[in-house]
């Protein structure tokens, strides 16, 4: 697979400039069951269309941003540093918990 | 010598001769031919010996698309000698013949080794006796082989390059279809590459007396900024990427458009012994005479099925060959202009004819012509005998369309033409000349410019750094409309060029009915027609099983000049046409291409720390760590492990992954990542700390210090820096807390300082620092310029012993290690380093953990601070798994005797099956025993319980403890 992916810092490189770090995905609000928890660390959704994903700049900026992306056929329809991708979700979490609905997925990216 | 009078689009420099050797024999050409245009002119009419059979081989394709011509240069195996240039001193040699090409022993297999070496016979023969096999695979793969590689690394010295290259449209094919294209796309303003694999573009043009013509459309599409690669082949298209060799570089090429001319192949045809050398492709005649000045042969019979063998009987016979016969497929000869001209020539032409035989041992010496039935059989009536020593065949033209279909496209049969053609193009794909089927030289010319145009004006509004003032947009607006009509007018023309000239679709098996010879489907595999029957027979009766079993279209030119041949032999077997037989898939890369030039430029990056230099002066036993080179010892690892714990010794930690978090929000950010409580850290102190993930997984672990109230210098694991910088930048792009991470691993070298004697010997060093235990308490860190370099310590025991980790900016890295050295610390490197971090049962994360532990599977459930008011990474999944007792636990342990058990060895159940695993295992010098970690079943995890371990087949028994087998309490490592 070899496509072109647009940093928000740096512009348009090839993809193997950056690391993946998986699709966004929801971390838990509150304390979770144990099945909603393992749900959330081992399953994906892995739509086949437009996946919201995590992209850093591994070989510039180092950066973290989100891009769209359709996973059929790897065209990226936005790409945005989080916060500004306009979905109306985000911003300062509350002091005691971190805001759920930016959170990204659990495990180490490699 | 056969050369003829200077050509008017030769390519041979006839001032500048060059002498090279084949077979170690010299031999001297002119400067732009070939190696087998030189070797022609002298004579020789075999250049290689088929795979299976050994049958002589000679020139085909004239164009580096076949393999009759595949010879070894020095250490490349495997080269088109039809298109590789020769230079002075250029030493080639012939592949696949023993002794050499003029005589083969190998040809038995040709005379008697047919029945034992049918399709598919490596599945029935030389199988039993199943001892012999190592026998005959050695002696099948030596047989079987092309050409040599060098066994030894240093004969590779072949450096390559890779080159990223984003344009905005790419036309591949640079034949008059190809220069039209990028040179009208590049009129349009569109940033074009073009990329040819001949030595000059113009294509099927220079051998067929248009190179004037072309080399004038070459010049303007390079004056209008078209980047134009000669020698360079498309490799494949992978979604808008295609990689394109040229020597030395793989172009990386990115276009938003492509312009596919990649033109048509000549196809053979299939009659008894066509494989003869003096058998060609009516091309292959023409470009020899036409480039290279080289006679292709004295008398000559051309067969063809269309219009194509016409023109190449005209052209051979004004180069002075005398053309003897045409045999032409359709019957009427095409009934036009050409036709007369070749009888008018005095050339005896033949419709409704081919050629049903071809004479010959070493190379052809006669042609058989004939009318021929609906099966291929020849009417004994109408048979003509010739003497000749040039046959020139043209069995049609197969677009090349490989690129097309790769992008997507489908293979459609278009009767009329009898071939397949590609239909249902990428999105981003457009085609142009011969290939989109406009064979003559005007009408590919216009589709050219057609799809160049097309190409440019879809890219459509391109991004612009700064929007143009309005007189320019609209200057360019109105350009564009004109354009735009222009194409319109251009597309109208083109749509009422005539379609291409018909051409007679040949038999799958053309022959005079009597026995002997082999009819080839596929020159490479040394696969005929039979073959192919006997395969089908057998069942192997689809085209993808044919071409699995017969390996039809596998060999070098794949399928080229045999997929075509292979689906109507096997149409004729199964009574398929082709358009039911179908296709199999196109795949990459188009012509071989080498290891080398893919994998780029070696690397093989290491990493070395400031002061590795002064450590291999001190005999260090340098070896790879991850991608860093260590010391692993100083020649003496169990002297230096004991020198620690008596005196003083220091190992260089300049690879720990060290990363600074600052801000307000520092503190909080690693309360959020970190198990245990850092916020409440306070400035001078340290603690240890965890990682774990979401599923309440070790990640890795370090240190963090406070250094003031929002500044933390946190530690990593060697191996985990760049992977722990990358999940501290996650969380903070999630959180948005004010907080910035730098990582300053390379900037700042790192020393463990450790032993009884460390105290006294920073004293020495720092007279500034209060080294007394009170001044510098375990887990204290304290700023003091060490041997007069700044540096931060940190007091921490790692190894077990008063210790102190001092960091400092790396460029004084050989500095502070020679006065530390000086002051009588001894260098230990990281074997020691490991034993003594066993003796205290410190966890190494990665070898004594893995992806699955949680910190209380790993003895470290006080760092998990289940009570901590802030949210925390794994925080829930460590609630879990408080609830829930793993199946395993991590301890230490001893051996019963003084075996050291391999690390991996696998730990027994109750039960006796495989239940945990040994982690690591060493004997100490210092307490004179083999100690160890390893996970066990969990009611084995507790002191003096017995386990047995399982290594390399024996069974060894071994006691758990719990506890660290040297100072337990901790006493010496906090005095």
């Amino acid at each position: 697979m070899s496509f072109l992916l647009t940093c928000p810092n740096c512009g348009v490189r090839e993809v193997t400039d950056f690391g993946y770090g998986g699709e966004v995905s929801v971390r838990p609000a509150s304390r979770p069951t144990f099945r909603e928890l393992n749900t959330y660390n081992y399953f994906r959704t892995n739509v086949a269309g437009v996946q919201r994903e995590w992209w850093f700049h591994r070989s510039g900026c180092r950066a973290w941003f989100i891009a769209e992306r359709d996973t059929r056929t790897n065209d990226v329809h936005l790409t945005a540093l989080p916060g500004e991708d306009g979905d109306g979700e985000g911003g300062p979490p509350a002091p005691q918990t971190p805001d759920a609905s930016k959170a990204g997925g659990a495990g180490v990216v490699t | 010598m056969s050369r003829l009078a200077p050509q008017p689009g030769e390519r041979i420099r006839r001032d500048r001769p060059v002498t090279f050797t084949f077979d170690g024999r010299p031999v001297t050409g002119y400067e732009g031919d070939t190696i087998v245009s030189a070797l022609y002119a002298e004579g020789r009419r075999t250049f290689s010996r088929s795979f299976k059979y050994h049958r002589p081989r000679g020139e085909l394709c004239g164009c580096g698309q076949c393999s009759n011509s595949l010879m070894q240069i020095g250490d490349r195996p495997g080269v088109r000698g039809c298109a590789e240039l020769i230079r002075p001193g250029l030493a080639v040699a012939h592949q696949n013949a023993r002794p050499g090409l003029d005589f083969d022993v190998m040809r038995a297999t040709d005379v008697v080794g047919g029945p034992f070496t049918p399709p598919g016979f490596y599945y029935k023969t030389f199988i039993r006796p199943r001892r012999l096999w190592p026998l005959y695979e050695k002696v099948l793969r030596h047989a079987a082989g092309l050409g040599r590689l060098p066994k030894r690394r240093e004969e590779r010295t072949w450096r390559t390059e890779y080159r990223r290259r984003h344009c905005e449209v790419l036309v591949t094919g640079g034949g008059i279809a190809g220069l039209a294209a990028a040179l009208r796309a590049a009129e349009l303003g569109a940033d074009v590459v073009l990329c040819d694999d001949d030595v000059e573009p113009g294509g099927a043009l220079l051998a067929e007396g248009g190179h004037e013509r072309a080399r004038a459309l070459a010049a303007r599409a390079r004056e209008a900024g078209v980047e134009i690669l000669s020698g360079a082949a498309a490799l494949g298209f992978y979604d808008g990427l295609v990689p394109v060799w040229q020597g030395d570089i793989l172009h990386q090429v990115r276009a938003r458009r492509h312009v596919a001319a990649t033109g048509t192949l000549e196809q053979p045809l299939v009659f008894p012994d066509n494989d003869l050398p003096g058998v060609m492709l009516a091309g292959g005649a023409r470009r020899l005479a036409a480039l290279y000045a080289v006679k292709p042969g004295e008398a000559a019979i051309v067969a063809t099925t269309g219009d194509r063998g016409l023109d190449a009987a005209l052209a051979l016979q004004a180069a002075g060959v005398r053309v003897l016969a045409v045999a032409d497929l359709r019957p009427d000869a095409g009934g036009g202009a050409l036709a007369e001209r070749v009888r008018a020539a005095g050339i005896e032409l033949l419709p409704a004819a081919t050629i049903v035989r071809a004479r010959g041992g070493k190379a052809v010496t006669g042609a058989l012509l004939g009318r021929i039935d609906a099966r291929g059989v020849a009417d004994p009536a109408s048979l003509r005998e010739y003497e000749c020593d040039l046959v020139a065949v043209s069995g049609g033209a197969v677009p090349a369309t490989s690129l097309l279909l790769q992008g997507g496209a489908r293979a459609r049969y278009d009767e009329a033409t009898a071939r397949f053609v590609a239909e249902s193009l990428h999105e981003q794909v457009l085609v142009a000349g011969a290939v989109a089927g406009y064979e003559d030289a005007d009408a590919a010319e216009l589709s050219g410019r057609v799809a160049g145009a097309q190409a440019a004006l879809a890219l459509g509004a391109r991004r612009r750094s700064a929007p143009d003032p309005p007189a320019v947009a609209a200057t360019r607006r109105r350009g564009e409309d004109g354009a735009r009509t222009a194409l319109g007018e251009d597309e109208a023309a083109l749509a009422a060029t005539a379609p291409p000239a018909p051409v007679a679709a040949p038999p799958a098996h053309a022959r005079d009915g009597r026995r002997g010879g082999k009819a080839f489907v596929d020159l490479d595999e040394d696969q005929t027609v039979k073959d192919i029957a006997y395969a089908a027979a057998e069942g192997y009766d689809s085209i993808e099983l044919s071409k699995r079993y017969t390996t039809v279209t596998m060999g070098p030119s794949q399928g080229r000049f045999s997929q075509l041949a292979a689906i109507r032999a096997l149409g004729a077997h199964t009574g398929l046409t082709p358009a039911e037989v179908g296709m199999t898939t196109a795949r990459p890369p188009w012509v071989p291409v080498p290891m080398g030039v893919l994998a780029g430029r070696p690397f093989e990056p290491a990493k070395r720390s400031a002061i590795h230099g002064r450590q291999r002066e001190q005999n260090a036993t340098v070896k790879w760590a991850g991608d860093w080179r260590r010391a692993y010892d100083y020649g003496d690892p169990e002297a230096e492990a004991l020198a620690v714990h008596e005196s003083a010794g220091v190992i260089d930690v300049s690879t720990l992954g060290k990363l600074l978090v600052r801000g307000p929000g520092a503190g909080e950010l690693l309360d959020r990542l970190y198990p245990n409580r850092l916020a409440n850290l306070k400035p001078g102190r340290v603690r240890y700390g965890v990682m774990t993930s979401d599923a309440g997984r070790i990640l890795d672990d370090g240190t963090v210090c406070r250094l003031d109230d929002d500044t933390f210098y946190v530690t990593t694991t060697s191996s985990g820096a760049a992977a722990i910088e990358e999940w501290f930048g996650w969380w903070l792009a999630t959180w948005d807390l004010d907080a910035r991470v730098t990582d300053v691993t390379q900037g700042l070298a790192a020393i463990n300082l450790a032993g009884p004697r460390a105290r006294e010997i920073l004293a020495g060093l720092a007279p500034e620092l209060d080294v007394s235990a009170d001044g510098f308490a375990y887990l204290d860190a304290r700023r003091a310029p060490v041997a007069g370099v700044e540096s931060l310590l940190m007091r921490i025991g790692f190894v077990g012993e008063v210790g102190y980790e001092i960091h400092f900016p790396s460029a004084y890295g050989e500095h502070v290690w020679d006065a530390l050295v000086a002051a009588g610390a001894r260098p230990f490197g990281l074997e020691p380093q490991r034993v003594l971090r066993l003796q205290k049962l410190h966890v190494i994360v990665g070898q004594d953990t893995d992806s699955e532990s949680t910190p209380f599977g790993a003895a470290m459930p006080w760092i998990v601070k289940l009570d901590k008011d802030e949210d925390f990474i794994g925080r829930w999944a460590l609630e879990h798994a408080a609830e829930r007792p793993a199946e395993t636990a991590l301890v230490g342990f001893t051996m019963a005797d003084g075996h050291v058990p391999t690390e991996g060895a696998v730990v027994r159940a109750e039960n006796g099956g495989p239940l945990g695993q040994v982690t690591s295992s060493r004997r100490s010098p210092q307490l004179g025993q083999v100690i160890g970690m390893a996970w066990v079943p969990a009611a084995l995890a507790s002191d003096g319980a017995s386990i047995t371990i399982c290594d390399e087949g024996s069974d060894f028994a071994a006691t758990v403890t719990t506890r660290p087998f040297y100072d337990p309490e901790g006493k010496v490592l906090r005095s």
